[in-house]
């Protein structure tokens, strides 16, 4: 029994994206958003790999024989790039939580929003609620 | 490659994927976090060698067997590793051991 | 064979994920993005992009998981484990309605596979067939060639950016300072016997694969960044294991701020040798008398300086992030018991 995948990578890939979406949209906390741009990036990376498969081909590095069938290297090169450089905004995007954390002392964003605002949230005629002293 | 050496390496490899299934079984309906450690720290890394082991004889004597073995030796020194932290970290923050069962009558039990 | 793996390891991400929306506990919603960037580095295997499963299991699976920890344990939130679910109606219809729009996009996608896909047409069979001529006949790796030489200044641009993450980080979290103040004996694991006798002959092992990975890359699997993240899990092992005040003896804060530029210098220098020997940047035909050998020497020479950038700046983030919270209050007991080593 062959199994034709068809269209169903890219369909799983495209319900990966939109977990990730959706978490970081809806929750508050701010690493679990960070978590769901990580999911967001790995499936875009997913997709593009799997645009370069080749069925029957192998791994892109040449060997001996002259009529070997090879799969696509190009998307991942520019997947490589894109790892690192995800693993980069990561980084910093972590270590703005760690000073967040810091000023505010939680991670959560609606109560960051409350110390900030006050209770009346930012459309608030007043602005900010205090004058932010270090530590 | 001869029927026996084909067959211990199927065999070894089914063997080693059951043993990971029953782990996965053993985590998820195991009651608290000391028996579920129980499950893990063992199967864990016998399963994984018992697949490993079947990959290397698959693959004969070559260059492959030799990363196979070497993964296999990496994979039993900080398996058991892990656990051990797992279970320190534990007791170091208190977390709390099962309580002890108050002994039956006339029962000669372990406990 | 293959299509069933590939149909089994996607519903087995699909199911990981949804865990991860789920979990309210961060410390083990952490442990299963790890899973999920193992799972995925498998399924980059089974689709032929091995560098970037490599790569995927090494950055995803290793420092990201160890940079999202050293995060929870800086802001002490694996104890506050509460967060109010929001079940947002708004957030769903717009995953919703994007998802269902971007499946319909995907109709007109060849399929899965297809060996007369537009994509396999243009640069890819240019690449393929003419390596052995314009790189190296002996660099078989076709990937590295791309990376390193074809699409060599992406690359630059890719140093410069995990370069300008360090800077960034580096501003937020204290800078070299932060990182020699030396605490005493905070976070060291080493007085347990078993870890310190387990993480001993592994972290020299650990290294000198890290150095193989990036030699090799030219042959096989491999190159500058995964042997720089390799690197940098072997340090930040000996870390965790004797304590940073250890590690940092020899890669002092100072001396990897410098390492982190110098990566980037040598792949800059690469390039304006080719300028300054009468070229274009990162021409690295006029690197030797040979161009092959010229191509060979510049491979070389720029998939070390990603090495050490990469190295580095790991390296610095795992450091910047422990030094940045409190000793953790298990950490004054673990010395205790046994002696020093």
């Amino acid at each position: 029994m062959t199994l034709d995948p068809g269209l169903y990578n890219y369909w799983i890939v495209i319900l990966l994206m939109m977990t990730g979406l959706y978490t970081v949209i809806s929750r508050g906390n701010l690493v679990k958003k960070v978590i769901g741009l990580n999911v967001f990036q790995v499936s875009v990376i997913m997709f593009y790999v799997s645009m370069g498969k080749v069925e029957g081909g192998m791994a892109p590095i040449l060997v001996e024989e002259a009529e070997a069938v090879y799969s696509n290297p190009l998307p991942s090169v520019l997947m490589l790039t894109a790892i690192v450089v995800g693993v980069a905004t990561t980084a910093v995007a972590l270590a703005l939580a760690v000073r967040i954390h810091e000023a505010y002392g939680t991670l959560e964003e609606d109560e960051i929003l409350e110390k900030e605002y006050g209770a009346a949230g930012p459309g608030a005629a007043d602005g900010p609620v205090d004058d932010h002293e270090p530590g | 490659m001869s029927v026996w050496l084909e067959a211990l390496s199927w065999l070894s490899m089914l063997a080693g994927s059951l043993v990971l299934l029953v782990t996965g079984l053993g985590v998820l309906t195991l009651p608290e976090y000391y028996s579920r450690l129980h499950a893990t720290s063992i199967t864990d890394t016998l399963g994984a060698a018992l697949v490993l082991f079947g990959l290397a004889v698959q693959a004969g004597w070559s260059l492959a067997t030799a990363k196979l073995v070497m993964v296999m030796l990496f994979l039993m020194i900080t398996g058991p590793a892990a656990s051990h932290a797992l279970v320190k970290t534990a007791a170091l923050h208190d977390l709390s051991l099962p309580p002890r069962r108050r002994q039956e009558d006339g029962d000669a039990g372990a406990d | 064979m293959l299509a069933l793996i590939d149909v089994v390891l996607l519903a087995f991400l699909a199911v990981t994920a949804v865990a991860i929306v789920r979990l309210r506990d961060l410390f083990a919603a952490v442990m299963v993005t790890g899973i999920f960037s193992l799972l995925s580095a498998g399924l980059f295997t089974v689709m032929d992009a091995v560098d970037v499963a490599f790569t995927e299991a090494s950055v995803g699976a290793g420092i990201s998981t160890i940079l999202m920890l050293a995060t929870l344990a800086v802001t002490q939130d694996v104890e506050k484990k509460r967060w109010r679910r929001r079940f947002s109606p708004l957030a769903l219809g717009v995953v919703v309605v994007t998802g269902a729009a971007l499946v319909y996009g995907t109709f007109d996608m060849p399929r899965y596979g297809d060996p007369d896909a537009p994509i396999h047409h243009y640069l890819a069979p240019h690449f393929l067939e003419h390596t052995p001529d314009d790189i190296n006949e002996h660099i078989p790796n076709v990937v590295t060639a791309v990376l390193a030489s074809y699409r060599g200044y992406d690359t630059f641009g890719e140093t410069t950016v995990i370069f300008t993450a360090a800077v960034m980080v580096l501003m937020l979290l204290g800078g070299a300072a932060t990182i020699d103040r030396r605490r005493p004996g905070g976070g060291r694991m080493g007085a347990n016997v078993v870890l310190r006798a387990s993480a001993k002959p592994l972290v020299p092992l650990i290294l000198l694969f890290g150095l193989y990975v990036q030699f090799h890359g030219d042959f096989g699997p491999g190159g500058g960044f995964q042997a720089g993240v390799i690197f940098a899990a072997g340090l930040v092992l000996y870390a965790l294991v004797y304590g940073p005040d250890r590690a940092q003896a020899i890669f002092t804060g100072r001396r990897l701020e410098a390492l982190v530029a110098l990566g980037v210098l040598i792949y800059g220098g690469a390039g304006v040798a080719g300028i300054v020997l009468g070229g274009e940047f990162l021409d690295y035909d006029l690197l030797a008398a040979d161009p092959q050998d010229g191509q060979h020497r510049g491979i070389f020479l720029v998939e070390l300086g990603v090495g050490i950038t990469v190295a580095a700046v790991m390296t610095t983030l795992f450091l910047l992030f422990t030094g940045r919270g409190q000793p953790a209050p298990w950490e004054d007991r673990v010395g205790e018991s046994e002696g020093t080593p």
